[in-house]
């Protein structure tokens, strides 16, 4: 698919849908995580109705655009791609990257914070505990987000890095 | 010694120490 019209396609879809969920990612991490330990309860409870539950949908829909569009992009080099065969290998550390991102994006971060939304009833202890899973999940992501973008970098621009 | 990811510039050395290392082990394989 690289090199190809429809390969063009697929590389600014991922790259666009990439922006919108890398963005989302630090703007948690950096602006929204330190916003709401600053914030009162009643900005807390006004941000948990109409501010999260938005970024989060464009998160995780932005999470799975990405990967689809990347799959799509990497279309029959996936196998070497993962199995990180020769020069493959460096876009598969990036792709495994960002599958092993995708999935703490809809197998932890988002199930925790609907239980710290109110979206699934949770105790008091729980919304605690969930929060904190969901915080260290997306801290997470946003530290293996660094050698993500230096693979994706590297497999256009900086193979001669590499041996 | 705490959690580095309970700190923002935590997070972000441990992100480009991974890529220190991730970078090694690619460079092996090509």
């Amino acid at each position: 698919m690289e090199g190809s019209n429809i390969g063009l396609f697929f590389r600014w879809g991922h790259l666009l849908a990439g922006i919108t969920w890398i963005g989302l990612l630090y703007y948690f991490n950096f602006v929204q995580v330190p916003f709401l330990k600053a914030v009162s309860a009643d900005g807390k409870s006004e941000a948990f109705k109409h501010l999260v539950p938005r970024a989060l949908a464009w998160f995780r829909y932005g999470a799975l655009a990405t990967w689809l569009f990347g799959a799509a992009l990497l279309g029959p080099h996936l196998g070497d791609a993962f199995m990180l065969q020769g020069q493959y290998a460096v876009i598969g550390m990036g792709a495994w990257l960002g599958t092993i991102m995708l999935l703490n994006v809809w197998g932890i971060i988002w199930p925790n914070q609907k239980r710290v939304l109110g979206l699934v009833p949770a105790s008091a202890d729980e919304k605690k505990r969930a929060a904190r899973m969901a915080f260290l999940a997306s801290r997470t992501n946003t530290a293996l987000s660094i050698p993500m973008l230096f693979f994706m970098a590297a497999s256009g621009h900086g193979l001669a890095l590499f041996n | 010694m705490g959690n580095p990811l309970d700190s923002i510039w935590g997070t972000i050395i441990t992100g480009f120490v991974l890529t220190a290392i991730l970078y090694a082990v690619v460079d092996s394989l090509v």
